[in-house]
């Protein structure tokens, strides 16, 4: 608690203005309400007033989840090449360079495996801040391993998603193969019968959506989480009608069947725990077995 | 009616001028067969330095030309015995995709494709090729009826990808084609892929898990539309030909990077020059890539396919 620090700012304005003097204050993104950032990080960067859920990072994640200490990085260095020598405004080689730079990542996902609660798993988490989270040949490559890893284990697997871009364009027609790649893990890892949790987070879209990320055992979101095929805007231009309100957030997909419940970020820990509990390792092996 | 596109051009133009000097010949019972067989030999030149030179830009004008053949054109023309089978048992049946069992020279297959409409009034039933998730629902409804009895399954692709729209979303496209993805990737019975004109997205990849995926010559496969790719990254979608270049999304690009396995030779000026030449090379090579698929058993066609799979992607490790 530091309530009784006092917050080294100085208000030049009123508080409403756009540009905040930055690492004070964060501003929502879903009700505009302004938020001392101590405030923010205690409440594990959700908003006190609107609930709303801001993005983490995937380092950020995994430290918030697993038991401290537990987690071991898979892949750690494993980065993208430019298979196509793609010819865009800026090269990929230089794009790949400016993402590392602001995010301190070396690709958009972190994999490994550690413990929560006690419960040994394999976790893959996308971080949407390199490239809008987005799926080429590495995020493809590192989940699957992360995947055949929780099958040569035989742990649970728990993916979280943070992928807004869903394809990497740069990559082509490698990073749209990649779709295919995990999926077919994830058929494997079902076969094995060995427990999948996927955790779909802000935002979930595209390639990543339309791929292991909707094949969990369990389908878990964060509250107000954008989840979905196609972007909002791409809808909006292909049949030229506003969206209805609440669209595509996690509420509405809980509505229309397609996720099986939503948790608020304060329980997650625990309630991940508790449902790993029940999955973790086949009841009733007698039943499962398919006779000899 | 012809439809040209803009490099046809002076094909055209020099079409036009031997049908002129035809009328003349007929009409003035003149001879000018030796004018007209040298303008002749000049068009098929022409034609062939045209197209054996196009862009990837120019590839998509013409696999989106509107007299394109499409999946309905080839199952009529390459099999027997279609029976269509509609529905996904749940909510609809979506005409943007069909599907059914055939005979492919005798042998019965399950076939399962996206179907465009040639005129306005096709468009809006098939809603341009672009499928909502019941159309995935019963594609593999139709495809797991084909691994249930042992029949090798073909796929057609033809979407521009699948349908962005409020309904797509609630009943869960991004779901529907990740089942896709998973289910086709370990159905034991021999599955072949074939791109006949647009490969748009995880639309197209949602009937296209195969265990050889085959290209027309002038068929695109592509992770984004140029048009899109453009407007993310060139912030105009008029830079779509240079987005098309860049993503290498033409059968011969993707030949060459080893994400798919043949492409299919197309008539001269392409496959809507000629049904029934388009749709007997693709017979050929349907039944070649068939008949090797069918000597390996069930398990080891998912092993391949796995690793096939598994295989695709460039990275590196330090
Ligand atoms: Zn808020």
């Amino acid at each position: 608690m530091v309530w009784f620090r006092k917050p080294k700012y100085t208000v030049a304005g009123s508080p409403s203005r756009k540009e905040m003097p930055s690492g004070l204050w964060t501003r929502c993104r879903d009700c505009g309400e302004i938020i001392y950032n101590k405030e923010l990080e205690e409440n594990l960067k959700v908003c006190p007033k609107c609930d709303y859920h801001f993005r983490i990072g995937a380092r950020e994640r995994i430290s918030f989840l697993l038991d401290e200490g537990s987690f071991q990085e898979y892949d750690r260095n494993m980065s993208s090449v430019d298979p196509l020598k793609f010819q865009g405004v800026i090269s990929y080689e230089e794009k790949l360079r400016e993402e590392q730079k602001k995010t301190g990542l070396i690709e958009a996902v972190i994999t490994g495996e550690g413990y929560l609660q006690g419960h040994h798993l394999i976790v893959a988490v996308t971080d949407a801040n390199f490239i809008m989270g987005s799926m080429g040949s590495v995020v493809g490559e590192k989940i699957t391993r992360a995947i055949e890893q929780a099958i040569e284990k035989r742990l649970p697997f728990l993916s979280i998603s943070g992928s807004g871009g869903g394809a990497r364009m740069y990559e082509g027609m490698f990073s749209l193969m990649q779709m295919a790649k995990t999926c077919a893990a994830i058929a494997k890892l079902a076969e094995e019968r060995l427990f999948f949790i996927s955790l779909l987070t802000d935002p979930t879209m595209g390639g990543v959506a339309a791929s292991y990320a909707s094949l969990g055992d369990i389908i878990i979101a964060e509250p107000k989480a954008l989840i979905g095929f196609a972007g909002p805007r791409v809808i909006k231009e292909t049949i030229r009608e506003s969206l209805p309100n609440g669209f595509q957030r996690a509420e509405f997909l809980l509505k229309h069947g397609l996720i099986d419940m939503i948790i608020p970020r304060k329980d997650l820990k625990e309630r991940l725990a508790t449902i790993i509990s029940f999955l973790e390792k086949p009841s009733l092996e007698t039943c499962l077995s398919e006779g000899d | 009616m012809s439809i040209y596109l803009e490099f046809e051009k002076p094909i055209v133009e020099l079409e036009r001028k031997i049908e002129e000097l035809e009328k003349f010949t007929d009409s003035e019972e003149m001879n000018l067969a030796g004018e007209i067989g040298e303008l002749r030999k000049k068009a098929e030149k022409l034609k062939k330095e045209i197209f054996s030179n196009l862009t990837p830009w120019q590839r998509i004008k013409l696999v989106r030309h509107p007299h394109r053949p499409y999946t309905l054109d080839y199952i009529n023309l390459t099999m027997d015995d279609f029976q269509e089978l509609h529905g996904d048992r749940s909510f609809s049946d979506d005409k943007a995709i069909v599907g059914g069992m055939a005979k492919l020279d005798g042998r019965p297959i399950v076939v399962v494709g996206h179907q465009k409409g040639r005129d306005t009034k096709e468009n809006l039933k098939r809603n341009f090729g672009m499928p909502h998730p019941e159309g995935y629902r019963k594609s593999l409804r139709i495809m797991e009826l084909g691994e249930k009895f042992g029949l090798p399954i073909i796929t057609f692709i033809d979407t521009p990808g699948a349908y962005p729209g409020i309904g797509a979303e609630e009943r869960g496209q991004a779901g529907a084609i990740a089942e896709n993805l998973r289910e086709m990737s370990h159905l034991k019975v021999p599955l072949v892929s074939l791109v006949i004109g647009e490969g748009g997205s995880g639309g197209a990849l949602g009937l296209g898990v195969g265990d050889r995926i085959l290209m027309l010559e002038n068929a695109v496969y592509s992770v984004i539309s140029p048009e899109g790719c453009a407007a993310i990254l060139w912030k105009e979608r008029s830079k779509a030909p240079e987005a098309a270049k860049a993503l290498n999304l033409t059968a011969q690009n993707l030949l060459g990077l080893e994400i798919i396995d043949e492409v299919i030779p197309e008539p001269l000026g392409g496959a809507h020059r000629n049904y029934e030449e388009s749709a007997s090379n693709i017979k050929k090579s349907l039944k070649r890539n068939l008949e090797e698929l069918t000597k390996l058993s069930g398990r080891e066609l998912v092993e391949r396919r796995y690793n096939k799979y598994r295989k695709m992607g460039k990275f590196l490790e330090s």
